[in-house]
């Protein structure tokens, strides 16, 4: 008496629905292996307290009273809500310049990309480095204006500008998502608003951004997530100096593993880091949720 | 003229992308207190040394040495990032089987697994393999490859799928073909730009690498480029001799320019066309 309707499966004929799965087994197996295993592992290795395999939440408790792991989530909240936001934005005007069709256009287009696709080769980094010295390209540059040399690597404040920089100058990949998306966007709409009487101003805040908003909505999600995890250029440029200001999350679990010799302890952050990154997001869908539906 | 603000706006923008590279190379011919003495990146006189001393490493391998190793994992990954990327692709959007949907969120949602949080785990895995250490081997840097691990390529593989209309496997099938050889006779010739777009991307994301191989990897002979690097620039320290660093710099960006020079055109198109707007 099963009330359950079959489900009918859309395959051509002679095709047999193992043959979907079969293709897709890597997959499984991959996932199963390589991210559902280590992340449920990491779970129990984040609740284990001693030697013998005893459970408990003590290692979560001491997160949150350690000191060190509070000091770094606040220098990644603030590194990601500064970076974010500015990556987002400039990418999207760029992207739109990048979108009108005159001359030489593709030239741009390319540059523009370069420093996105050497991204996080450690050369750049190391580029990144030199460029900001005391007496480093930035520092000669803003002397040649008349203003004074700044001390990038002294400062708290100057030493984390440096890290975004570099993750600014490499907006090329969040350039790229937007560009396609606008290439999508028919010219009549232009057409017809400014016939309408549509300056472009009111025209971009009426017609391409809510077009854009899933995109939009996916470079937010993209970049957070990245942004929550950087780890190398902190790691090579400023050693999260000075005074931890540029120490990460990504930095200090990698110390905890591999400096500390403490699986454990690391494993429980990496745990809350992606609660929290989970929570982020689930935020960030919920406060967009009504722009992205809205006109649609 | 109204196109000339617009020109100069873009021109400003190139030279902030490119003159840091410029920069670079330029300084990498220059003598160690020419380089912050001048924010012009040409170099006064052109002098070789730095590439000479560079090439040497401050170990006893060359460049060239580590160059092989990082292409030992470049290789085989790019290899077995795209036949698996394609197989799986192929799989979601031309077939239809139990738990699909399921499995379509599962592959989107581990895009969005931060690498991070499964470092640690996936670190001691490794370590006792089904009772093997693969620790210091290139084989945690390899493997998940051969199971489509990247989320991104198998997206973008599927995008590109969809363009290509049902009727050409449907004659592949007249002909008799079968599933592989519908694939790989008819599809994968279809959508070749989305191919060269994930073993480029592939490449350079493997090329850059750094915190993978720093786990990994420990003993020097099998260091890759990136890890070269740092050595070089931990026993260098910032006081003296950066224009060797600089150099080794320089050529440690050359493949991937290389590599991004000869695929650009068809890439850039392969990602912009690549259906990425959702």
């Amino acid at each position: 008496m099963s009330m359950k309707k079959k489900r009918i499966y859309h395959n051509p004929v002679g095709v047999r629905k193992s043959t979907g799965l079969l293709l897709i087994a890597p997959f499984i197996a991959g996932f199963l292996l390589f991210t559902l295993y280590p992340f449920v592992s990491s779970l129990f290795s984040g609740l284990k307290i001693s030697e013998d395999g005893q459970l408990g939440l003590d290692n979560f408790i001491r997160i949150f009273h350690d000191k060190t792991v509070i000091r770094a989530a606040a220098v990644t909240l603030k590194y990601a809500a500064v970076l974010v936001p500015l990556k987002l934005i400039f990418s999207l005007l760029t992207a739109m310049l990048l979108n009108m069709e005159i001359k030489g256009i593709g030239v741009f287009r390319t540059i523009f990309y370069i420093p996105s696709i050497l991204g996080a080769n450690l050369s750049v980094v190391i580029m990144w480095q030199y460029l900001f010295t005391s007496d480093g390209l930035v520092n000669q540059l803003l002397e040649l204006i008349n203003l004074s040399p700044v001390s990038w690597y002294g400062q708290p404040d100057s030493a984390l500008a440096i890290v975004v920089l570099l993750r600014l100058w490499e907006f090329g990949s969040t350039m790229v998502i937007f560009l396609a998306a606008l290439r999508d966007i028919p010219k009549d709409y232009y057409d017809a608003a400014s016939i309408d009487g549509c300056g472009r101003v009111r025209a971009f805040f009426r017609i391409t951004l809510p077009l854009l908003k899933n995109v939009i909505f996916i470079n937010l999600v993209l970049q957070t997530i990245s942004a929550f995890q950087e780890f190398s250029a902190p790691y090579m440029i400023t050693g999260g100096n000075p005074m931890k200001s540029t120490y990460t999350i990504g930095m200090l679990i990698y110390d905890e593993m591999f400096s500390y010799m403490n699986p454990n302890y690391a494993n429980a952050v990496s745990w809350l880091l992606f609660i929290a990154i989970g929570l982020i997001i689930f935020i960030m869908y919920k406060l967009t949720s009504k722009f992205r539906e809205a006109n649609q | 003229m109204k196109k000339l603000p617009v020109y100069l706006l873009l021109t400003a923008i190139s030279i902030v992308m490119l003159y840091p590279l410029l920069w670079l190379i330029g300084a990498s011919f220059k003598t160690n207190s020419e380089i912050f003495s001048s924010v012009w990146f040409m170099p006064e006189h052109i002098s070789f040394d730095a590439y000479i001393k560079g090439w040497q490493t401050v170990t006893p391998h060359t460049m060239g040495y580590y160059f092989l190793n990082t292409f030992k994992i470049v290789i085989p990954k790019t290899v077995f990032a795209v036949c698996s990327s394609v197989v799986v692709a192929y799989g979601f959007a031309r077939f239809d089987f139990p738990l699909k949907k399921f499995f379509f969120a599962l592959l989107i949602g581990s895009m969005l697994m931060p690498q991070i949080a499964v470092l640690m785990p996936s670190y001691m895995m490794w370590s006792d393999f089904f009772g093997f250490n693969f620790l210091d081997t290139y084989v945690p840097l390899i493997m998940p490859s051969l199971f489509a691990c990247e989320g991104m390529f198998v997206f973008i593989l599927v995008q590109f799928f969809s363009g290509v209309p049902k009727e050409f496997d449907e004659a592949a099938r007249i002909d008799g073909c079968g599933t592989l050889r519908t694939l790989v006779l008819v599809l994968a010739p279809c959508i070749r730009p989305a191919i060269i777009s994930i073993a480029v991307f592939s490449f350079l994301w493997t090329m850059n690498d750094f915190l993978s191989p720093l786990i990994y990897i420990q003993s020097v002979e099998k260091y890759t480029l990136s890890l070269a690097l740092r050595l070089s620039v931990d026993s260098t320290g910032q006081g003296y001799e950066q224009n060797k660093i600089i150099a080794m710099s320089v050529i440690g960006l050359i493949p991937s320019i290389a590599v991004f020079a000869l695929a650009q055109k068809k890439f850039i198109n392969g990602i912009t066309a690549g259906g990425l707007s959702g």
